[in-house]
């Protein structure tokens, strides 16, 4: 099913993508070809299949709760963008319309 | 200890420099000179390195030689690497290939470096790649492409172009890269090397910048089966810094390459001929599986009948879990930051602008299959068939040790030949993704030339069963010459920038 330009902005607004005119009008096109491919695995009854997420059997690795050694704060901070205070800074999203947000 | 001692030293293997070395014949900096020199004459051209790690290299070379002469050398102790640009350095910036991450120093090692650090081993540079390991051609770098050292209008393969090309021209004697849908074993099969996917959880992936998080695996690239059995065998094992990193014991690899396998049992699936597979590989691969044979392998046929379903399977779930994973990259704690007005659109810019034409595609499907009304659908609709994927392995693993097949459909293709068709690229990995779905290892091996470009086989076992591939794929190797083919770089650096 060929998906609508609207659809393609929608998707981009979830994953917080800024994408041009041309990049959703290529996007349309492109996803709509591979979704088509991808619905092969339709022709599968998968009903009585569990799903599988991970391929180990391993499940909840548990580590006591105990402090250790982290990276120091200057090393954390050394490649942010803007800093202050020791901390990561961002734009205040409360001041104007919680939509900013 | 050779009439021409730069060309020369870029030659050996690991095992023979391991013996140059502890001989005192050469020295640990006279080795990482010669490839430093040989990456300088000829990587304008080829694309390797994003980033030549020449006064660590040195540092590292002079410390190899310290320990050498104290007696404490290491399985790598003084041997020149290239590593894959998504695994963090301390020392050398990390891009991934992207512009988000230009710039990018990370505050702390991967696992696997800091283990090859503590072996004493060498860091040549940081190698291209497709961004964030998404690609089959390498020319998904942000940065420039990388050409195939046998053919320069070729691509090498991809995401690890750069480490697979590296090891092939001679600009590193061994390296590391990244493995999600056949990122290692494509790249190593255009580009005529040995490449190895371990078994997810069989090497720590603490500090590998993360793709896919249920299907990314770190393994090596080298020119001959034992220096991926050695280079496995320093990076292998559980680390407490990654959860998903395996408790099971490390087996000792190389004691495994006994060059016999007779009466083993290797499958051959009819699932692994595909419409517009080249009749130059198919040859290529039928003789060396009887080859095989002839080594007193019992070749037994078996069925994966979902094998069609593992590619559509996977761009669904590579996708979905790239778009969760890519959502740290927002301009605020590292990497490209493009200021505007609200926090959202600073958001919007630095992703449309930092991200390349493939990662937004691969972010786009992903967050298509995982969003509301279509999450049933995609997402929890390719979990269920990668059910039936492992099932068919596990059924497999009842009857064979191993099973063969190609590595790649065809050759190394054009540079620009699939670009403009991203599901035609996609089908480049057509062979390689049934083993990252499944979880379990993969090796590459040269097994011929067609078009006089490599031709590569490629063994798959059950999870934990390295030793098993390896064992076979150093026999075939025994009983054969392609290791000892070299591209003819002379030509290139005649065409080259210099």
């Amino acid at each position: 099913m060929p998906l609508t330009r609207e659809e393609v902005e929608y998707v981009a607004a979830l994953a917080r993508l800024g994408l041009s005119d041309a990049e959703i009008t290529r996007l349309q096109g492109q996803l709509s070809s591979i979704l088509e491919h991808i619905e092969a695995i339709d022709r599968l009854d998968t009903s009585a299949i569990p799903p599988t997420a991970q391929v180990i059997n391993m499940t909840n690795v548990m580590r006591s709760d105990v402090v250790t050694d982290s990276l120091p704060r200057e090393a954390v901070l050394k490649n942010a963008p803007r800093q202050a205070d020791g901390f990561f800074e961002v734009h205040a999203i409360l001041s104007a319309s919680l939509e900013d947000a | 200890m050779v009439a021409d001692p730069l060309f020369r030293y870029t030659e050996l293997s690991i095992v023979e420099a391991r013996r140059a070395l502890d001989h005192r014949d050469i020295s640990a900096v006279e080795l990482a000179e010669a490839y430093l020199e040989r990456i300088g004459r000829f990587d304008a051209e080829l694309g390797v390195y994003l980033h030549v790690m020449r006064d660590t290299a040195i540092a590292q070379a002079a410390a190899a030689d310290r320990r050498l002469a104290a007696g404490d050398a290491m399985p790598l102790t003084g041997i020149p690497i290239a590593l894959k640009d998504v695994l963090c350095t301390i020392d050398a910036p990390t891009t991934a290939g992207s512009r988000i991450l230009e710039g990018f120093h990370p505050p702390y090692d991967a696992t696997v470096v800091r283990r090859l650090r503590e072996q004493g081993a060498v860091f040549l540079g940081k190698a291209n790649t497709d961004e964030f390991a998404m690609g089959s051609s390498n020319e998904n770098s942000a940065f420039k492409p990388v050409r195939n050292p046998w053919r320069t209008d070729r691509v090498p393969g991809g995401s690890s172009g750069g480490p697979a090309a590296a090891v092939a021209a001679g600009l590193a004697m061994v390296s590391l890269g990244s493995d999600t849908g056949g990122s290692i074993r494509q790249p190593a099969g255009f580009c005529g090397v040995v490449g190895l996917k371990p078994t997810y959880g069989r090497v720590s992936r603490l500090g590998l910048m993360a793709f896919a998080s249920s299907l990314d695996q770190i393994g090596p690239f080298a020119r001959t089966v034992e220096d991926a059995a050695i280079t496995l065998q320093a990076i292998a094992g559980h680390d407490t810094q990654d959860s998903t990193s395996s408790r099971e014991a490390v087996p000792d690899y190389r004691s495994a390459l006994s060059g016999d396998i007779s009466g083993m049992k290797i499958g051959v699936a009819d699932e692994y001929t595909v419409e517009g597979m080249e009749p130059g590989v198919a040859d290529a691969v039928h003789q060396a599986i009887e080859h095989l044979r002839s080594l007193g392998a019992e070749l037994v046929n078996v069925s994966l009948p979902h094998t069609e379903y593992a590619l559509p399977t996977y761009y669904i779930t590579a996708p979905a879990e790239a778009s969760a994973n890519l959502a740290r990259y927002d301009g605020v704690k590292y990497g490209l930051a493009i200021e505007a007005p609200t926090l959202r659109e600073t958001y919007e810019r630095t992703r449309g602008e930092g991200f390349g034409a493939e990662v937004k595609r691969r972010i786009m499907l992903g967050t298509y299959a995982l969003s509301s009304g279509y999450y049933d659908a995609y997402y929890v609709k390719a979990q269920k068939v990668r059910t039936l994927i492992k099932r068919d392995f596990d059924e497999a693993w009842s009857k064979v040790d191993a099973i063969v097949a190609p590595t790649s459909p065809t050759v190394a293709f054009p540079l620009g030949a699939r670009t403009d068709d991203p599901y035609q690229m996609y089908l480049a990995d057509v062979f390689t993704i049934p083993a990252n779905m499944a979880g379990i290892p993969g090796i590459a091996i040269p097994c011929g030339f067609s078009e006089g470009l490599p031709v590569s086989l490629q063994i798959l076992g059950p999870a934990f069963a390295e030793a098993t591939i390896l064992r076979i794929a150093d026999a075939y190797e025994r009983s054969e010459t392609w290791a000892a083919r070299w591209p003819n770089l002379e030509c290139i650096q005649a065409a080259g920038h210099d």
